[in-house]
């Protein structure tokens, strides 16, 4: 019976890796973690670096770069949730407040209370269009 | 030949319209095929990160992520909307902002307090105009989805809701279903209910399962069974929080991918049918204008046959 244990390495933008292997390690932020089918359940963060996974019938180890994520061990799966972005608190914290910023700017040119009626009024209006529009093509045919 | 000239120019002008709504369309088309690949290739990661919160939900942890602590009384209310950056894409954004300021408009009757967050140039310019409370916004996202690019509006949120100024957080976007329907749709994303899990819970108001894929079944495979724990590296605090918020994160751009998505299609039908509308008006104008024309022709020779029999 192969001991293998199945990995899956997915970003938000794809997924990168799926398939069986007999040993992986991954760059945790504690440091190295190599892991072997039927470890305990563990969660870790992972730092950027080198993913490495043993396949069954290849001799050559798979190498997958991430610059960091996730990573959780169950007995027999292994994820891993790569980040796309280069993140870190402070950049984070840098867009979260350029983000603040441009809405903070945004509201001073701006009126009071939410209008509801205008919204209504507008959107109603867009619909209606829309509905015309189409009654307009029916009517045609 | 009265009119015959005016007709020919207005022919001109919706033949030159159908060229635009005509390339409109194919653009729109190749733009949608992409935009859902790309949506189909956010689904794995949602897939797993939820599994991960689930298996995360299912252990014996001590710490207890605020997202996964339901508040006692609502008072604020927080809501994402994704609409599209563009127009001309049929009814896509107005029936997104309509759910959007229909449910608004039953929190302020409940007299909760409601913050914005607009991802998207269409939601964002209306609900400013409308006078809502934008706490954060992001637009020009362009035709690909960069997860980089939203982090910033979505920790916006997430630290209002840390902090306390808002007790529940939903996004509102447009579902893509297929080719012909998309379909607006409102989702709770904090705090994280058992339902996002795919946990068997009954609910009051079931809500449709969120954009981030129907797997239910994978949850449980290989994972440990009875009472058990993560071992947690460094600590279980920064990890969990880390994942919380890369899960809403997912969550959102997931949303925004299929909101893409739906845009494209919706552009790609809206347009054809612009295209075939100004075909049907071509081809009634062109009967016009041959109707003229032969009768323009018809009363020039009865006026030559007429004068020649007179001249006899």
């Amino acid at each position: 019976m192969a001991n293998t244990v199945h990995i899956d390495v997915v970003s938000a933008e794809a997924s990168i890796f799926s398939g069986e292997a007999e040993f992986v390690v991954a760059p945790a932020s504690a440091g190295e973690v190599g892991i072997y089918p039927h470890h305990a359940p563990m969660i870790t963060t992972i730092k950027a670096g080198t993913l490495r996974i043993k396949q069954t019938n290849e001799a050559e180890e798979t190498l997958i770069f991430i610059s960091g994520g996730i990573l959780e061990v169950q007995p027999g799966i292994i994820t891993v949730l790569a980040d796309t972005a280069v993140r870190g608190y402070d950049l984070d914290e840098a867009k979260a407040i350029a983000a603040k910023e441009a809405a903070i700017e945004a509201m001073q040119n701006r009126t009071s209370n939410v209008d509801y009626a205008q919204a209504q009024a507008e959107l109603s209006e867009a619909l209606a269009q829309i509905q015309a529009i189409e009654r307009l093509r029916k009517s045609a045919h | 030949m009265a009119g015959s000239k005016e007709i020919r120019t207005k022919i001109k002008s919706v033949e030159n319209t159908r060229k635009i709504t005509k390339a409109m369309e194919m653009v729109a088309a190749s733009k949608m095929r992409k935009a859902q690949d790309r949506m189909r290739a956010s689904r794995p990661y949602a897939e797993k990160i939820r599994n991960v919160a689930a298996h995360l939900s299912l252990a014996h942890s001590e710490y207890k992520h605020p997202f996964l602590l339901k508040r006692e009384s609502v008072r604020n209310v927080g809501i994402i909307v994704v609409s599209s950056d563009k127009g001309l894409c049929g009814g896509l954004n107005t029936n997104v902002l309509r759910l959007s300021v229909n449910q608004m408009k039953t929190w302020e009757a409940e007299g909760k307090k409601i913050s914005v967050s607009a991802i998207g140039n269409k939601g964002y310019s209306f609900m400013t105009r409308v006078g809502a409370n934008v706490k954060s916004h992001i637009t020009g996202l362009g035709d690909v989805p960069h997860l980089e690019t939203l982090i910033g509006t979505i920790k916006v949120m997430l630290d209002a809701y840390t902090a306390g100024e808002i007790d529940q957080l939903y996004i509102c976007y447009t579902r893509f279903i297929n080719t012909m329907k998309q379909e607006p749709v409102m989702e709770q994303l904090l705090p994280l209910t058992s339902d996002h899990f795919g946990v068997v819970h009954v609910h009051e108001k079931t809500e449709p399962l969120s954009a981030s894929g129907v797997i239910k079944s994978a949850v449980n495979i290989g994972t440990a069974k009875g009472h058990w724990d993560y071992i947690y590296e460094p600590e279980a605090k920064p990890v969990i929080d880390q994942l919380m918020v890369r899960y809403i994160e997912s969550l959102v751009y997931n949303a925004v991918a299929e909101n893409m998505a739906s845009e494209q299609s919706s552009r790609m039908v809206a347009m054809k049918s612009a295209s075939d509308n100004a075909k049907e008006v071509i081809g009634d104008l062109k009967l016009v204008y041959n109707k003229a024309r032969q009768a323009a022709i018809t009363k020039e020779i009865s006026e030559i046959v007429g004068g020649a029999a007179a001249v006899a």
